[in-house]
């Protein structure tokens, strides 16, 4: 099974610079009206890190799906 | 890594503009003390004037911010009052190549062992775009409006000729290597040089046709070049290039465990 993930946005530190979508390898993350970046596709999150690792103000966190539930 | 353990969560989000890589720069400084494993009771971060200089405010170590240019003047005296802490100095290519650039380099000459991070995002961010000694040449800043015809300063090279221990410059894009960077840094005794290259989207991008902070990233990209290949590349293809890697790693005798050898010898080895 491939692995997935629940992204998790803290929107009081989010700025919408939008890093994390670029990133982002499966494009699930969108910038949304209000300027703060919102999780549009959350089934196809891979739990790859890249977003936490990239967004400079320290505001995503991603929690890893255990598969085997 | 926990956040909680070595940021003042109530402190953020940090004052930074939106897609500026000093927040990613800071994150990498931690996941090197991490990786040092130091007690943060025992890590003092010391840093000058600029937009740089806002990170201790908002990392849980001993912190101290000073005044413009001299933090590393303040690392030296609070290593050789108590070598046992870890001395970190956080500062900008403003406050460490213009105004601090000869605390910089006698730091580096005495080889004191203090960790020097430079983040250079390439502006004066914090007093609105003014150009820097590492502003590159031909750039658009308030102060250059036609273009700055100043070329500018490798600290990498000059900390590597003053004494440095380890010298190293990555990039926010190339962000896993700068990690590497810092926990090699750290782990040399000695003085240790680490330049990050920063993104200033505000200040800088917007002056010079990179508007937004994706734009800058890709910038950083294209034009790193590895140190072992910019070897073999002539001075003008390396015109505006970003040279990244390792530029130095010795193993010379740190200032003050030769500082207390002294004090020993000249006390006859008594106390």
């Amino acid at each position: 099974m491939p692995k997935k993930g629940n992204v998790y946005i803290n929107e009081n530190w989010c700025k919408g610079c939008e890093i994390c979508a670029t990133f982002c390898p499966k494009k699930i993350l969108g910038l949304r009206g209000d300027g703060k970046m919102e999780v549009m596709d959350p089934e196809n999150c891979i739990a790859c890190n890249q977003c936490v690792l990239r967004c400079p103000d320290y505001a995503i966190k991603v929690e890893v799906i255990d598969n085997n539930e | 890594m926990e956040l909680e353990k070595y940021f003042r969560i109530e402190k953020l989000p940090h004052i930074w503009c939106p897609g500026c890589g000093h927040g990613s720069v800071m994150m990498s400084i931690v996941k090197g003390i991490d990786k040092a494993g130091w007690d943060p009771t025992k890590v003092v971060v010391v840093s000058g004037i600029g937009c740089s200089s806002r990170a201790p405010g908002y990392m849980n170590f001993n912190t101290l911010h000073t005044v413009h240019g001299r933090p590393i003047a303040f690392a030296t005296g609070i290593k050789l009052a108590n070598p046992e802490l870890k001395v970190i100095v956080i500062t900008g290519d403003g406050d460490g190549a213009a105004i601090g650039g000869n605390h910089l380099i006698h730091a580096c000459r005495r080889n004191i062992g203090i960790n020097v991070v430079l983040f250079n995002n390439q502006i004066y961010g914090m007093t609105s775009g003014q150009y820097s000694p590492m502003t590159p040449q031909g750039s658009m800043a308030t102060t250059s409006p036609y273009g700055n015809i100043e070329p500018p300063f490798d600290l990498c090279e000059l900390t590597r000729s003053a004494g440095a221990n380890f010298v190293a410059r990555g990039t926010v894009y190339h962000l896993p290597k700068l990690d590497n960077y810092m926990e090699k840094a750290f782990a040399r005794e000695g003085f240790s040089y680490v330049e990050a290259i920063s993104q200033c989207p505000t200040y800088y991008g917007r002056r010079n046709k990179l508007r937004s902070p994706l734009e800058m990233l890709e910038w950083q990209k294209k034009n790193a070049v590895d140190i072992k290949k910019a070897q073999d590349m002539d001075p003008e293809e390396l015109k505006g290039k970003i040279v990244t890697g390792i530029f130095a790693e010795k193993d010379e005798e740190e200032y003050t465990s030769k500082y207390d050898q002294l004090i020993s010898s000249v006390q006859g080895g008594k106390k």
